[in-house]
């Protein structure tokens, strides 16, 4: 970021701490811009004259006598249509060896949208997922993220889901992507032919972490763009939003700040209920769907940042290994999509609410059964139907490698509940039992 | 002379302010910066520095900038035209605003300046009145919107005049008063409070005991509320929190509903501003949007605000039940709130208490809750707040501050569980530790007798038996095996699922099941408590399992048909001859 000659400098750093440099500066807005010996920094407190910035580099080899300079604005990002295609870092420059962009200078981190000017989310997103499309049917103008252990093939399953979204663009916000999962997002948009239709904001491990704090920023403003001035559906990809939110606790931890829970800081709901909340239905016709993922650690949804996520997103995807049919399956029980009301039965055929609870209360009952077998109890034939019952269900509807049209699965999971189960077990509407129980 | 001040410091919302003359806790300010205002309220002094929140983002606020206090708190207007309107935490009429986006320091007039009223006058020259007497009363969407003496003023006065039946604006004079000094004051349509303290002006708050009707079977069955109870759900995310709260908005037999989105999604919001216009109030048959506000604070929008979202909602509930009339009002979520004092105490450096919130976070709760009620207007007329907030405890965790403040200020808990909204057992509300207080009050007894039947309570009290009894056994069977408990239990079990099933479950998003009156909640409890009362004898426990599946099956189907329809009389007798043919009814 280039600075200007006539900017004030300063030299004289009173204090550094790991992420923050402090120094008596007058004239100096809130959450204004600097650059210390080159580095890019924020001010994040102003007492009087002493004025506190956080360095996102971090501040090793910062001396007491940096070069410390005013840019005089809140950080931004130039927008215009070359930005699609393009490669960036958290600051928002090329990292694709291609020219600087030419356009419109916005502030990142801008306003929230006034709801009553919202539109109510009602497009289908269809994914062939069904764990997905049938169980937790997704909507544009959502915000979902996946739950997912390290090991689970997330970033996979997320790019899948983003190639047959039929977004106008599709915007990556990586955080603390290791190389190799940055390289391979690059070659599957690659090798699909859709590079003009992304923007990605990179963040790799071997960036500093507190850098990534304005990858969300930079990806959603990018995505506010194409969505209200090019009336654009627009999915943004943030991966790995954990890796967001630990950067945020090293950042106000060594501010003094008292963490909360799980050492992060008090204000992460509304650190990242600012970040989700991007995602609109816009009245013109635009729309920013958000797919995020938030890795876990050995499962644990109650730890901070699910916890926090799951309070803010419209549900959550959750990945697990399904260890009887050896693949990795959208966990019904822990998954949800709240939006999907809004389009099943109504976009979707008309059986499809009562025919995913159904098909999911029976798969509950084999967890049941499964229960009972562990303890070494004997099985009735009603827990024996659910168990075989359930490990279909599982290769065919909920394996993330499944990949068929809406109606096809409302009508293998007919299929399987008139295999195993008789119409009074599964608890569905009459009149839709007497028109699609498969005879 | 208003008192000045100049920024000194900046820590994200949390301004220093040093000031030259008086200020108080509380006192609202504008802080100057670039071409706008922002609004914000002195939470602490020290000096002549003035603490403040400021009710937006800072960004580019800079050190030096110009602050002008107002000399009062954080007010709301009070007013015919408040019905039907979409306000953010701070009462900014939200559909006045312009643009997509919100522009920081916008402020818009919450009410209507140029709406014609039909009034008609209720006080005459020479009646004696205090603040809060009805002066004259406007049609506001069919309900009958008092003018009231300002809240505010005190002692007694007497009634110069009043206008005519006629009608008038907002500002236009509809009365004039005179004081104790022989002063006369004159009186528009509107008035201000400071939404912090409590509108008290009723002679009494007897213990509420009139049931509230919320078509919910969960709630009107097993663990009632009340007109002017208070209750809470606390949930895990996704549990089922918001859902239920919509359902009770949507059919609970208010006559004002005050929606209190605090710090929660804006799609949610969405929901109701494109349902609402749209539904039905099922008592009155008018559009459901003519009794609600909204106040959408949601959680993108300014943390500060957010803490002030409840209190401008619950000022404008206290002004309706003022009117004499029947109030509910809904904050989700609570946790929100008391998330944005933590945020604020923490900036102020305060001693923090458990898991960083406020040590006084007990007492901040059961003070906003304690403002709810059903009253005896000076009039001898009643009204009541029935608050029900939601709360959403960490980590699903209910042993955290907010839960168990809330828990010691809430008559009615009504627990969400995991493991039910897991199993699609909607609503997940757990059968066995919600409770009502309600239920023990002997007027509410007596109440519900009259209303319902004599022998509900006793029925009511079978049912939760019968639910306890099967969830026993069900830990029994999970330990010894189906073949390890008599066949006995396993019928027993059984009769607790078709409770389960039956009752409990209601399928929110279905157009009949959703709603269910009073009457029919009735029937279906009477009806579910005689099979639960037949004596069945199986020889096997496979067999209890088939039987009861079907039973249920059946019954369900008559919660999808239309009350006493020909689908529903059709189920009923095949259930009837289940009972008759299969195995032994005595
Ligand atoms: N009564 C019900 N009938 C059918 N489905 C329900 C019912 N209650 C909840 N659900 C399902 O559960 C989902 C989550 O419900 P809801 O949004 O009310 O959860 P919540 O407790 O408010 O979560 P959060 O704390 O994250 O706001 C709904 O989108 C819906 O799919
Ligand atoms: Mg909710």
């Amino acid at each position: 970021m280039a600075t200007k000659a006539f900017q004030k400098i300063y030299t004289k750093v009173t204090q550094i701490t790991k992420a923050t440099c402090s120094l008596k500066a007058s004239g100096v807005g809130n959450e204004e811009l600097a650059t210390v010996n080159g580095k890019l920094a924020q001010v994040v407190k102003i007492m009087g004259e002493d004025v506190t910035l956080q360095v996102f580099e971090g501040t090793e080899g910062i001396p007491t006598n940096a070069e410390v300079i005013f840019l005089g604005k809140a950080p931004t990002l130039k927008v215009s249509e070359q930005l699609a295609g393009r490669f960036f870092n958290a600051f928002g420059d090329p990292i694709d060896g291609g020219p600087e962009i030419e356009g419109e200078e916005r502030e990142i981190g801008g306003p929230s949208v006034n709801p009553v000017r919202r539109r109510q989310p009602s497009e289908l997103i269809a994914t062939g997922i069904a764990g997905i499309d049938l169980n937790n049917t997704l909507v544009s103008g959502q915000k979902i993220p996946f739950f997912a252990d390290p090991d689970q093939p997330y970033n996979q399953v997320m790019a899948n889901v983003a190639l047959r979204a039929k977004a106008d663009k599709i915007i990556l916000g990586g955080m603390g992507l290791t190389n190799d999962d940055y390289l391979y997002f690059k070659n599957v948009f690659n090798n699909a032919g859709v590079l003009d239709r992304i923007v990605s904001f990179v963040n790799t491990t071997e960036n500093p972490p507190v850098e990534r704090l304005l990858i969300p920023d930079l990806a959603l403003t990018a995505a506010e763009y194409f969505a209200v001035d090019h009336n654009e559906k627009v999915l943004v990809l943030l991966t790995d939003m954990t890796l967001y939110a630990d950067a945020l606790s090293i950042v106000s931890n060594r501010m003094d700040q008292i963490p909360s829970k799980d050492s992060m800081p008090g204000s992460l709901y509304s650190d990242l209920a600012k970040i989700y909340e991007k995602a609109v239905q816009f009245p013109a016709g635009g729309s920013i769907t958000i797919i995020a993922v938030t890795t876990l650690s050995g499962g644990d949804i109650t730890h901070a940042i699910p916890d926090n996520t799951g309070y803010i997103t419209e549900g959550q995807l959750f990945l697990r290994r399904d260890s009887d049919v050896g693949k990795v399956i959208v966990d019904p029980f822990r998954s949800l999509s709240r939006l999907k009301q809004l389009v099943i039965g109504k976009k979707t055929r008309e059986d499809h609410p009562q025919v995913m609870n159904a098909a999911v209360r029976l798969y509950a009952d084999a967890a049941n059964a499964k229960t009972k077998l562990e303890n070494g109890f004997d099985l009735t034939n009603y827990d024996e139907r659910t168990l075989s019952f359930a490990k279909d269900y599982s290769e065919k509807i909920l394996a993330i490698d499944v990949n068929i049209g809406t109606e096809e699965m409302l009508n293998v999971t007919w299929g399987l509940l008139s295999n195993y189960f008789k119409p009074e077990e599964v608890n569905i509407k009459q009149e839709l039992v007497d028109r699609y129980w498969a005879k | 002379m208003s008192t000045k001040g100049k920024v000194k410091g900046i820590i994200s919302n949390l301004v220093i302010v040093t000031v030259d003359g008086p200020v108080a806790q509380n006192e609202i300010c504008y802080i100057a910066t670039g071409n706008t205002k922002l609004m914000a309220e002195v939470i602490k002094i020290i000096g002549d520095n003035a603490y403040v929140q400021v009710f937006d983002s800072t960004r580019g606020l800079q050190v030096g900038a110009e602050v002008e206090f107002m000399g009062h708190m954080l007010e709301v207007t009070l007013g015919p035209g408040l019905l039907s309107r979409n306000y953010d935490g701070l009462q900014n009429d939200l559909d006045k605003m312009t643009g997509v986006f919100l522009q920081r320091g916008e402020y818009t007039y919450p009410l209507d300046e140029e709406k014609l009223w039909d009034l008609k006058p209720l006080a005459k020259p020479g009646d004696v009145v205090e603040a809060g007497s009805w002066l004259a009363e406007v049609d506001e969407n069919f309900q009958p919107h008092k003018i009231m003496v300002p809240f505010t003023f005190s002692g007694q006065y007497t009634v110069k005049s009043v206008v005519a039946e006629g009608q008038y604006r907002i500002f236009d004079k509809i009365a004039v008063i005179t004081d104790s000094e022989g002063k006369d004051i004159e009186l528009n349509m509107t008035q201000k409070w400071p939404v912090k303290k409590a509108i008290t002006c009723y002679t009494e708050k007897p213990r509420p005991f009139r049931l509230l009707e919320t078509g919910v079977r969960t709630i009107d069955t097993a663990n009632p509320i009340v007109e002017g109870g208070t209750g809470f759900i606390p949930g895990p995310f996704g549990t089922g929190k918001t859902v239920l709260q919509h359902a009770i908005s949507k059919q609970a037999d208010a006559n004002i509903v005050i929606m209190a989105a605090c710090g929660e999604r804006a799609n949610e919001v969405v929901e109701i501003f494109v349902e609402f216009p749209e539904l039905t109030d099922p008592h009155t048959g008018r559009k459901l949007m003519e009794r609600t506000i909204i106040i959408a604070n949601t959680s993108n929008m300014p943390v500060a605000a957010r803490e002030a979202s409840v209190y401008t909602a619950m000022t404008i509930a206290e002004y309706y039940r003022s009117m004499g009339l029947k109030v509910l009002l809904m904050a989700d979520s609570t946790s929100r709130w008391a998330q944005a004092l933590r945020e604020m105490s923490n900036r102020l450096e305060e001693l923090p208490g458990q898991d960083a919130f406020p040590m006084d976070l007990s007492a901040i709760i059961a003070n906003f809750y304690g403002r709810a009620g059903y009253v005896h207007l000076n009039n001898g007329a009643t009204g009541s707040i029935t608050f029900i907030g939601t709360v959403s405890p960490a980590g699903g965790n209910l042993k955290e501050p907010v839960t168990e403040s809330t828990k010691k200020a809430a008559r009615c808990f009504f627990a969400l569980e995991q493991a039910r909204a897991d199993r699609k057992r909607y609503p997940a509300v757990n059968p066995i530790d919600s409770y009502s207080k309600y239920i023990e009050y002997p007027e509410f007894e007596e109440y519900i007798a009259k209303r319902i039947s004599p022998d509900w309570t006793k029925e009511v009290n079978d049912m939760k038996t019968l639910l306890q009894r099967g969830k026993e056994i069900q830990e029994q069977i999970n330990i010894l095996g189906d073949d390890g408990v008599p066949v006995d239990y396993h019928v027993t079990f059984w009769k607790s699922e078709v409770i389960d099933f039956v009752i409990l479950q209601q399928d929110a998003f279905d157009k009949i099941d959703s709603v269910c009156p009073i009457e029919r909640q009735q029937f279906m409890l009477n009806l579910v408590m005689d099979i639960c009362r037949t004596k069945f004898d199986f020889s096997n426990f496979n067999d209890v399992m088939d039987y009861f599946k079907r039973m249920i099956n059946i019954c369900k189907q008559m919660n999808y048909s239309e009350y006493q329809s020909e689908a529903f009389n059709g189920y009923l007798k095949e259930l009837k001859e289940m009972l008759i043919l299969e195995p032994v009814a005595e």
